[in-house]
């Protein structure tokens, strides 16, 4: 059983370190293509990362509104829009630098804030544990407002999306 | 618990800050809009991590994961409506020569 802990625990790290090189390849990849396959490959290791965290129901949303709705809208805008034939154009404008300067100091500043808090871990949340029941449970009572919201939401994004994407009548090209 | 509480914090900053680096680089406006789903992701990784080790009520947490999860996605969306637009009107997707506006 040991064993078996040990192996999860690095099973999750290499999990973690193989998320952020596919983050990298996210932002530094030219072929637009290549860089959207490398952000579903992110979000199934975010998922992966869900269920280390029992999150199980989270992680089964994020595969499937993530992986499925999302990378195919992307995708689908990529085909859309890319010109397949400029493959050599500049994807980075000039501010790559100072982005990476600014960032280094972010990082350090809030790495130093986490490594310093002592975080409330508590062995009684630690041993609590939530179930899809639990889940709409809390969602149909606690927080009804804010889903009844989201639905609206929804909505609106959706007449909104189709109005937007779709062709004016005037133009005539 | 699997793998201590800071060393998945440090790990949703890095994924955090590689998106923010994304969205400030970038030219193409899909690459932006895919670093910001980056973005979403390392915040509901916090969320989640939250609700396993500190919080009284474990839910409050993932509800939270799922609202983001659905605004991220109606984001996407929007976002991409917004691309095709420009783009059937300017014929580009790079945000430099997007420059109505401005003189």
């Amino acid at each position: 059983m040991e064993i078996l802990t040990i192996g999860a625990k690095f099973g999750v790290y290499i999990v973690m370190a193989l998320v952020l090189v596919f983050a990298l390849g996210v932002v530094t990849l030219r072929n637009l293509f290549h860089s959207a396959l490398c952000l579903a490959a992110v979000l199934v290791g975010t998922a992966t990362v869900y269920l280390a965290l029992r999150a199980d129901f989270v992680a089964a949303i994020q595969i499937l509104v993530y992986v499925g709705a999302v990378m195919t809208l992307i995708i689908f805008a990529i085909m859309l829009t890319e010109h397949l034939g400029e493959k050599t154009i500049r994807q980075t404008n000039r501010q790559s630098p100072a982005a990476i300067l600014g960032l280094l100091g972010f990082i350090f500043m809030i790495g130093l804030v986490i490594l310093r808090t002592p975080w409330p871990v508590t062995k009684r949340a630690l041993a609590t544990g939530t179930s899809v029941m639990s889940l709409g449970k809390a969602l149909m009572g606690s927080y009804v407002f804010p889903f009844e919201i989201i639905s609206v939401i929804l909505i609106a994004a959706l007449i909104g999306a189709v109005v937007i994407a779709k062709k004016d009548p005037e133009e005539k090209s | 618990m699997i793998v201590p509480l800071p060393h998945i914090l440090i790990f949703s900053l890095l994924l955090f800050a590689i998106g923010i680096y994304g969205a400030l680089v970038r030219r193409n406006i899909i690459g932006i809009l895919i670093s910001i789903e980056l973005m979403l992701n390392a915040a509901n990784i916090n969320l989640i991590a939250f609700s396993k080790t500190t919080s009284l009520a474990p839910e409050t947490g993932q509800i939270f994961a799922l609202f983001v999860i659905a605004i991220a996605a109606m984001s996407a969306a929007v976002g991409l409506a917004i691309v095709l637009a420009l783009f059937r009107v300017r014929k580009t997707v790079y945000t430099d020569e997007v420059n109505l506006l401005k003189w």
